[in-house]
């Protein structure tokens, strides 16, 4: 268990050198293979994982440029571990439901690549090392989007690109910079971020820092009005492109916040803990309605999730655990949800090659299996009680009553707006009379769309009823971290927000 | 009567000229071969030229600390060792190229081979001195073989591309002598050490005598560092060479220059003349941007990559301004990564070549070309994609950590806009790097045949390749050695 987060991270990357000789026909055996290999070790990561203890695990810690403080430096805890997890789990789902034909061999390589630096990003505690996961995260995105998309796909792919990486340029200046405060203050340079952590920033350095960092995160989120990236990446993407976006990348944005933006400038977080709020709530009533106005089911699903992104970034700014927790966990459960779902509209696709809702109506009768599956998966994403959906949301949401309840009301229509539009979305292609003939011939699930499904319905309604061993993992490095926001506040008013939104009928 | 003067030939310190003189001697050596056995294979010249570069390098390794000789008109210093050692090392990467598939007239000359290393030696001499008159016969013996090299690729577009950069540096020596007719005129000296003793002793006055010659000592290295708005030149030489030559001449030419300017500047930098600073963000921020954007709408693959050599030179030239021992480390592991990467690059271009312009009527490498590469020859379309990548400063290959630790620099003098420049820079040049891999891997192919982008391969360039490409991926473990070499001899030379 030495050097597990290595393994964790490079194993992929050593099966893409592996993977240029095999053949095409195989290929995509070899991809699940290596993919089910990856998750086992992270569910071996989390057997290993020591619940009792808040601070980072099986840490690995190499010096690479000592003049300059770079080092590599990777470990985990409560708050990363599940993400880790989430990876390994929808990458190798999204590849058993994989069933493109063309250029598979490229295409299950840079999926494996993509696999190694999503991973990576949540494992990095030197900030260089994780800047360079986060931007080598976009080539293999760029890819699979470019390559493998419909339409507009070299346009969106461009744009992508663009957005992400002109996002995170401001953020290396950032980290210089902070980099440059922490050889100032101990006279030796450093980028990782438990030494960072020691740091205590004077209040202006923190806001003109939290904004550097604030515009790369909001862009991945991506945050209104910061957005528009989204719908047409996935609007062009393929199906397995769409779930991994959906079901990881955005979440890198959101990771982040929790893992730099709180613990690094506290008082900034607060200061900015309102404006940040509004366009969190912006991003959940807007994007809902853009939703409901949608036609093609793709962007249903792309606008539902700038929406649910919302809710997170509620809860994360809810600055105390049962906010941050739910956060976290809506990341997971949304990852799973949204990951079904697209998978799911790639079924619909791949049969009629046509996404638009008006195509549809009446799939029930004949396909009831995949109308079965797609309702329940409708039901976490609107955030039924005893899904996995309803966990997050509720928590995110009781987070943030503490601190504003007005606010709270309003993100609360998002769930109420996410109804409409999801229900509409199924009663207009699920329910009433076949109307098109194509739809008469289509055959229902078969066993590989089976396989990859059932195990995401499984997970929906398990983590849904009993969510508590995921919960208190999380939780215990939450608090960890939000104690040390405490204790590095400079500002008398952050310490009382802290205090007051983490006590009243809170965990203390 | 004049008493005769007597020197020891201790003092002469003469080991300073050796490496010169290796190459020199290659240069004669090689001519006479030509005298006497004519028709010997490009290889034996080729070989024979590394095998001199190569001693040359050795005789490199053995000077250390900053030590003067001939009438201290010599100065070996740690700037001087690494200029020089990035100029051998690219010019032995560059030489291997003359080893194409396809025949070349200009290979076949034993002149080219001679003509090249009397370009080094120029060069060499220029980084060698911290004399106005000698960096002056280094730049124009250097600046002369390079026009000659040019022309004789035998293209019409090549005789043009020559006679406009001779044209160009012809009119940079002329500012070049005027601004040292200035210093001289103003101090009695041509040697740097004692234009910035005197000029100390005075105060810097008059200040208007200083702004001339400092002004036309920076028009005169701009055209070598090819800085906005010195730059016109730059692609359309590009263009017309030959691809490997392109790729040295935004090299090695460049860190000479570099040199010069780090010598130059050091005198005013240091005697805080606010105005030299502000000048130098002003060209480095106008070149950047210039750069950067008009390299967006380039149709050909080489003229971006040379509007991609001015938006680097900005990069560095912030760097120049500071003027630290961290920002002249700065520059050197800058240039340092970026040799290897971009003389990568134009070698694939290299490899690239074909006979005929299939494509367009005008450029041999336009970017349709390179149309769905990634299908025919998915190999090659790899290997420039990552150096695509990492010119565009993608982590973690080479040029990032170059570009990391020099806004780093910027970040750490105090200029968090100029940092924020450099980054909105590196933001838009993604875009016109991304435009050829778009192409290479996202568009449908042009052709079955994936022999056009190995027409002119051979085992030696490929070799070639091989090595930029390998230190290009792996460079994070290359980088701490690199700049701990690159400190010690900074330190050494106390700039």
């Amino acid at each position: 268990m030495e050097h597990i987060l290595s393994l964790i991270v490079f194993f992929p990357l050593v099966a893409v050198f592996f993977g240029f000789v095999i053949n095409k026909d195989s290929i995509k055996t070899f991809g699940i293979v290596v993919t089910f290999v990856e998750f086992i070790f992270s569910i071996v990561l989390w057997i290993g994982f020591d619940t009792n203890n808040a601070g980072f695990q099986f840490v690995e810690y190499v010096s690479l440029i000592k003049q300059f403080g770079v080092s590599y430096y990777l470990g985990v805890d409560g708050i990363s571990l599940f993400l880790v997890i989430l990876s390994t789990f929808m990458t190798l789902v999204s590849l058993i439901g994989l069933n493109i034909k063309k250029d598979i061999k490229n295409l299950v390589l840079t999926i494996l690549f993509l696999e190694m630096t999503l991973v990576g990003v949540f494992l990095s505690l030197d900030m260089i090392l994780f800047y360079i996961f986060w931007e080598l995260s976009l080539i293999p995105m760029l890819y699979i989007i470019g390559a493998w998309g419909s339409g507009q796909r070299i346009y969106a792919a461009i744009k992508f690109f663009l957005y992400t990486f002109a996002g995170s340029a401001l953020m290396l200046v950032g980290i210089l910079y902070l980099g440059y405060q922490y050889f100032i203050a101990t006279g030796t340079w450093s980028f990782s971020i438990p030494d960072w952590h020691l740091l205590v920033l004077p209040f202006n350095m923190q806001l003109w820092l939290f904004g550097a960092f604030f515009i790369a995160f909001a862009v991945k989120v991506p945050m209104f009005p910061f957005h528009t990236w989204l719908p047409y990446a996935h609007g062009q993407a393929p199906t397995i492109g769409s779930v991994l976006l959906a079901a990881v990348m955005l979440k890198m944005g959101t990771y982040a916040f929790v893992r730099f933006s709180l613990p690094l400038f506290p008082d900034a977080s607060v200061y900015f803990l309102y404006p940040i709020a509004t366009i969190a709530i912006i991003m959940v009533i807007y994007a809902a309605m853009v939703a409901y106005a949608q036609e093609d089911m793709k962007q249903v699903i792309a606008y539902s999730s700038i929406s649910h992104m919302g809710i997170i970034i509620i809860g994360t700014f809810a600055m105390n655990a049962e906010g941050i927790t739910g956060a976290i966990f809506l990341m997971l459960s949304h990852g799973i949800v949204s990951g079904a779902l697209f998978m799911l509209v790639g079924v619909i696709y791949d049969r009629r090659h046509t996404k638009t809702i008006s195509e549809f109506g009446g799939l029930a009768t004949v396909m009831p299996r995949y109308a079965g599956i797609f309702g329940v998966m409708m039901m976490a994403a609107v955030g039924l009680p005893l899904t996995i959906g309803f966990v997050g949301e509720f928590l995110s949401l009781l987070g943030f009553y503490k601190v504003n309840w007005f606010m709270t009301l309003l993100a609360g229509t998002g769930i109420i707006l996410g109804a409409v539009y999801m229900l509409v979305l199924f009663k207009r292609s699920f329910f009433g009379e076949v109307t098109k003939q194509e739809n008469r011939e289509l055959k229902d699930l078969d066993k590989r769309e089976f396989a990859a499904l059932i195990p995401l319905v499984a997970l929906v309604i398990i983590l849904g009823v009993y969510p508590k061993p995921v919960l208190t993992t999380i939780d215990m490095s939450v608090k960890k971290m939000i104690n040390l926001m405490q204790k590095k506040a400079v500002l008398p008013d952050t310490r009382k927000l802290l205090i007051r939104v983490n006590s009243v009928g809170g965990t203390k | 009567m004049i008493s005769p003067i007597s020197v020891s030939i201790d003092s002469l310190n003469i080991a300073l000229l050796a490496p010169m003189a290796i190459l020199s001697f290659g240069a004669l050596a090689i001519i006479c071969i030509d005298l006497f056995a004519k028709n010997l294979s490009k290889s034996f010249y080729v070989m024979l030229t590394l095998l001199f570069i190569f001693i040359d390098f050795t005789a490199l390794i053995g000077l250390n600390g900053p030590s003067r000789g001939f009438f201290d008109v010599m100065l070996v210093d740690g700037i001087s060792v690494l200029a020089q050692g990035i100029i051998l090392i690219s010019s032995a990467l560059f030489i291997i190229t003359a080893l194409s598939n396809k025949p070349f007239k200009e290979f076949k000359k034993a002149e080219y081979y001679a003509l090249f290393l009397f370009m080094i030696v120029g060069f060499q001499f220029m980084v060698a001195t911290d004399n106005l008159i000698l960096i002056f016969l280094g730049l124009e013996t250097a600046s002369l073989s390079l026009y000659t090299l040019i022309a004789m690729h035998n293209r019409n577009k090549a005789f043009e591309a020559a006679i406009k950069y001779f044209t160009m540096g012809a009119l940079a020596a002329g500012f070049f002598a005027l601004s040292s007719l200035v210093f001289y005129a103003l101090t009695g000296s041509v040697e740097l050490s004692v234009i910035e003793k005197v000029l100390n002793a005075r105060n810097y006055a008059p200040g208007s005598a200083i702004l001339a010659g400092i002004v036309f000592m920076l028009i005169a290295l701009g055209f070598k560092l090819s800085v906005v708005p010195t730059h016109t030149w730059t692609p359309d030489v590009y263009e017309g060479s030959s691809a490997p030559l392109a790729g040295y001449m935004s090299v090695v030419p460049k860190i000479a220059g570099l040199v010069v300017a780090i010598r130059f500047l050091d005198i005013f930098l240091h005697a805080q003349i606010a105005w030299v600073e502000d000048v130098l963000i002003f060209l480095a921020v106008i070149t950047m941007f210039l750069a950067n954007i008009t390299a967006l709408v380039q149709e050909d693959v080489k003229r971006m990559l040379a509007f991609s050599s001015i938006a680097h030179a900005g990069f560095v030239l912030t760097a120049l301004m500071i003027g630290s021992t961290q920002a002249n480390s700065a520059i050197f592991l800058y240039w340092v990564l970026f040799m290897f990467t971009n003389i990568g690059a134009f070698t694939m271009l290299w490899i690239a070549r074909h006979k005929k312009n299939l494509w367009d009527s005008r450029y041999q490498h336009p970017f349709t070309k390179f149309s769905g590469m990634v299908k025919v020859s998915p190999m090659m379309a790899t290997i420039m994609a990552i150096f695509m990548f990492t010119l565009a400063g993608m982590p973690p290959f080479s040029v990032f950590w170059g570009k990391l630790y020099l806004i780093g620099t910027v970040v750490d003098s105090g200029h968090v806009i100029l940092a924020v420049i450099m980054v909105i820079n590196s933001a838009i040049a993604v875009y016109y790097y991304m435009k050829l891999i778009v192409y290479m891997f996202l568009k449908d192919p042009i052709t079955e045949d994936g022999n056009i982008y190995i027409a002119n391969s051979s085992t030696p360039i490929k070799v070639i390749v091989g090595i930029t490409l390998t230190f290009t991926i792996v460079a994070s473990v290359f980088v701490e050695p690199i700049l701990g070499i690159i400190s010690t001899l900074m330190k050494s030379s106390g700039l």
